[in-house]
């Protein structure tokens, strides 16, 4: 072969090259580091102490056990289990306890608060922000506007059958597309009533009295007389500082034109009835329950 | 008189054209009419190419050697290195852009088009295959001509390899926008792509071969041994993990033929040698021409090339089901691929001792040369990855890092220090060297891209270590009742700083990839011509 007669040794490393060059390249001929070469055995012996100890090597119809015996499936059932068993315990007791001895047994409270933040994070949370605080047509729980009642029992059944959503015990008030009914001119009346009565500037030349006989007509049955809301049917208190869709004179006379009804899931077919009354007491402790 | 290969690769491609003509103008699905037409114009505009050139040169056969040397064919390799550059930007850019979209959702612009979960693939594949594809195609047309004396074989063949490959990117990343996709990752392209690029690689594998064949050297380099590696490998995985029914041939949505957890192993035992087989056998094959080339000194062990190729390619393939620990995969096959991937390894860092130890000798260039300063940064980061990612693969850790960050940190360590920086040495290299230039424009602009997109890598990952090992703890703690510590949307809080450190550090990434166009552009339009070589012959004016 040609390559034996043409080794030569390299000037800096004096270590000899193979004697092949390709385009202008060489290789030295050092041998394997030897680090290198005992890590390498090093992590084939490792290797087999692991394939000796835990499940590994595939066989026709099964696979080898491995000496340990050990199976993270059965681990990861075991914890599961472990983790539903701590928990029952006091699940149990909060199954049979009304919602004001959850709320004012202190032991259970704590357990209850611990459930409902939870649940609170990953169920609530994307609509009603992290702490509660909700965001324009989420409402806010942190403040006592409460659309359909802010008690531990309207909160409780609110979380159970959800608002507006296909199920008989649902929360369920409509708010009327006035669009359909009144003039332009007439929304503008109504939306600059309210809007004079709970503290903000009605547009000039707008006939006030008009929208307040307007309102009375058509409004008061829900909100009523003196604005003050129907919790029973959802209808929002009008005097509240806080509004679910904003509260200035346009936006007002847009909810009259063009409503939009929000929705809320019923969490009974979701969550565990001890996970829904613990997010009721926390959803309470808010600062904002009744 | 036209040649065989002439008029076959033109009735193929008449073919073609009237396949796609008759399904452009059948099919239901816009996007495959769309992609059809593309499939016609090009093939098309390619046959009008083909018989062009036949009436420009009289249809007289390339001479293999001008004057005694060969006269290698550097057109391809001109096409390759320029989409690289082009598509590297591009991806890059997506890159940025997603990164940012991830830190300010807003920026999804509530388009399809725009939207994360179209331009993620469009990210990933525009960088490795597109980026990533050309380089390994360019680089090893150049290498595999270089060390075997030998021109590579057919007129057209070769320019079939480089604008197939590239049409191909062009379908699949169309193809994602208008939101055709298979749903594997690192494979989405659907199957009429996945087609073509079987035809484009089969072709490619051919052109490897035979300039190999007609080798006027005795042995054959060992970067071809990785880069042979490289290409038969990925044809298997390549058809393997896409073994899809059409729905229709008029149809781009298709059906896998693989199910289940068959379906998972399938396409992870893809995923992980996608890794291995290109961006690391291919990337290693650059290394072993250009770090050489560069540092003017001898490769550092024949035989550490010969046990750690070999010991590479047989592990790296047991290792792909370390990407689905903790699922419905048997925990035997999990155990395997663990174990295997500890195993990997030393083979693993037998390339980044090659590489770093041929500098011995010539460490003082690093001072000097920032190319080299970059290729011997990427087998730095190389080694730091190829050490990384066994750890990640055992399950004690996997635990923690599992879908988190973290895995994103370690990806972008090797796709941006590793993958990313070998490119770009052997590009520097190989812009003066295909134009016939002196050198490069400016050393200084070289210098300038590689701090700043070094910071940029730096910025990266330790933000993406720290973002995924707080979101994996932030996963797993419960509180003393038993129950979880945080929410999900509370982890996406916290890591919100460092999503707006990876955005920023991408940015520098971006910034570097465009000081390095322009300087190439500079190299090619006003760099200093190399003088002609000793040879009395123009052979290298005559080389293309």
């Amino acid at each position: 072969m040609a390559d034996t007669h043409n080794k030569e040794v390299d000037q800096i490393s004096g270590v000899e090259t193979t004697g092949h060059e390709w385009d202008g390249l060489k290789e030295l001929n050092n041998p394997l580091p030897k680090w290198w070469l005992y890590l390498f055995y090093a992590t084939i012996v490792w290797a087999v102490i692991y394939w000796v100890l835990y499940p590994s090597w595939p066989l026709v119809s099964s696979y080898t056990t491995g000496i340990l015996g050990d199976s993270q499936r059965a681990d990861a059932l075991a914890a599961y289990d472990e983790g539903v068993a701590g928990r029952s315990e006091f699940a149990d007791k909060i199954n049979a306890a009304s919602l004001e001895e959850v709320s004012s047994d202190p032991e259970l409270r704590q357990f209850a608060m611990a459930a409902g933040q939870a649940a609170f994070g990953d169920n609530c949370a994307p609509c009603h922000g992290a702490g509660g605080n909700g965001f324009e047509g989420y409402p806010n729980l942190q403040d006592d506007t409460w659309l359909w009642g802010g008690t531990l029992e309207d909160i409780h059944y609110t979380l159970l059958h959800g608002i507006r959503v296909d199920n008989d015990e649902a929360r369920f008030g409509n708010m009327p597309a006035y669009g359909d009914i009144f003039s332009n001119e007439e929304i503008e009346q109504v939306a600059n009533y309210v809007g004079s009565e709970v503290g903000l500037e009605p547009k000039a030349g707008v006939d006030l009295a008009a929208g307040k006989e307007l309102y009375l007509d058509n409004c008061a049955a829900c909100h009523g007389d003196d604005l003050n809301g129907m919790t029973d049917v959802g209808a929002p208190n009008l005097n509240s500082a806080n509004y679910l869709y904003g509260k200035s004179i346009d936006q007002i006379a847009s909810q009259v034109k063009n409503p939009r009804n929000g929705v809320m899931p019923a969490w009974q077919d979701r969550l565990q009835p001890s996970t829904i009354k613990s997010l009721a007491v926390y959803v309470h402790s808010f600062g904002g329950g009744q | 008189m036209v040649s065989l290969e002439e008029g076959g690769f033109a009735f193929f491609l008449v073919l073609l054209a009237f396949a796609c003509l008759i399904i452009a103008g059948k099919t239901f699905d816009q996007v495959m009419a769309f992609h059809a037409m593309i499939g016609a114009v090009l093939a098309g505009a390619c046959v009008f190419v083909i018989f062009k050139n036949y009436f420009n040169d009289g249809g007289m056969p390339i001479p293999q050697e001008i004057g005694g040397k060969p006269n290698y064919n550097m057109g391809p390799i001109k096409f390759g290195s320029v989409a690289a550059m082009f598509w590297g930007i591009a991806g890059f850019t997506v890159g940025l852009i997603i990164a940012l979209q991830l830190a300010y959702p807003a920026l999804n612009f509530d388009l399809p088009w725009t939207n994360f979960g179209r331009l993620r693939p469009l990210h990933t594949s525009a960088v490795i295959f597109a980026f990533g594809g050309n380089v390994l195609l360019a680089t090893s047309m150049y290498v595999v001509q270089r060390t075997c004396r030998a021109r590579m074989p057919g007129k057209i063949l070769p320019w079939f390899v480089i604008i197939g490959y590239n049409v191909f990117i062009l379908i699949a990343g169309t193809g994602y926008l208008l939101g055709a996709t298979q749903g594997k990752e690192y494979a989405e392209p659907e199957w009429y792509a996945d087609l073509w690029l079987t035809v484009v690689w089969v072709a490619y594998l051919l052109l490897f071969l035979g300039t190999i064949w007609r080798r006027k050297e005795p042995h054959i380099y060992v970067a071809n041994w990785f880069y042979l590696a490289f290409i038969v490998t990925i044809a298997m995985l390549h058809i393997t993990n896409n073994l899809t029914i059409p729905v229709s041939i008029y149809s781009t949505q298709s059906v896998i033929v693989w199910s289940g957890v068959q379906d998972a192993m399938v396409q992870w035992w893809y995923g992980h040698n996608a890794v291995g087989f290109f961006l690391t056998a291919g990337f290693l094959a650059i290394m072993y021409y250009f770090i050489p080339k560069r540092a003017e000194r001898p490769v550092y062990s024949y035989r550490l090339s010969i046990v750690h190729f070999w010991a590479l390619i047989f592990i790296y393939i047991w290792a792909g089901p370390h990407h689905l620990h903790y699922t419905a995969l048997p925990q035997w096959a999990s155990t395997l691929g663990a174990t295997f991937s500890i195993i990997l390894w030393m083979p693993s860092w037998g390339g980044m001792i090659n590489g770093l130890m041929t500098l011995s000798g010539a460490w003082d260039k690093l001072r000097t040369d920032p190319v080299l300063r970059m290729m011997v940064v990427s087998v730095a980061f190389y080694g730091m990855s190829t050490f990384e990612g066994p750890l990640m693969s055992l399950r004690a850790v996997n635990s923690l890092s599992h879908y988190t960050d973290w895995t994103i940190g370690h990806v972008h360590s090797g796709a941006l220090g590793w993958v990313g920086y070998i490119s770009f040495g052997a590009l520097y290299c190989l812009i003066p060297w295909l134009w016939n230039k002196k050198g490069l424009y400016s050393l200084k602009l070289v210098n300038w891209h590689f701090w700043l997109s070094t910071l940029g890598i730096v910025l990266y990952i330790t933000a993406m270590w720290v973002s995924g090992i707080m979101q994996g703890l932030m996963w797993r703690a419960y509180d003393q009742l038993g129950f979880l510590e945080y929410s999900f949307v509370e982890t996406v809080e916290a890591m919100h700083p460092f999503y707006v450190i990876r955005a920023l550090g991408g940015a520098l990434f971006v910034v570097g990839a465009l000081i390095m166009a322009y300087n190439l552009w500079m190299t090619v339009r006003h760099g200093e011509a190399e003088e002609a070589e000793a040879a009395p012959t123009g052979s290298l004016a005559a080389a293309e």
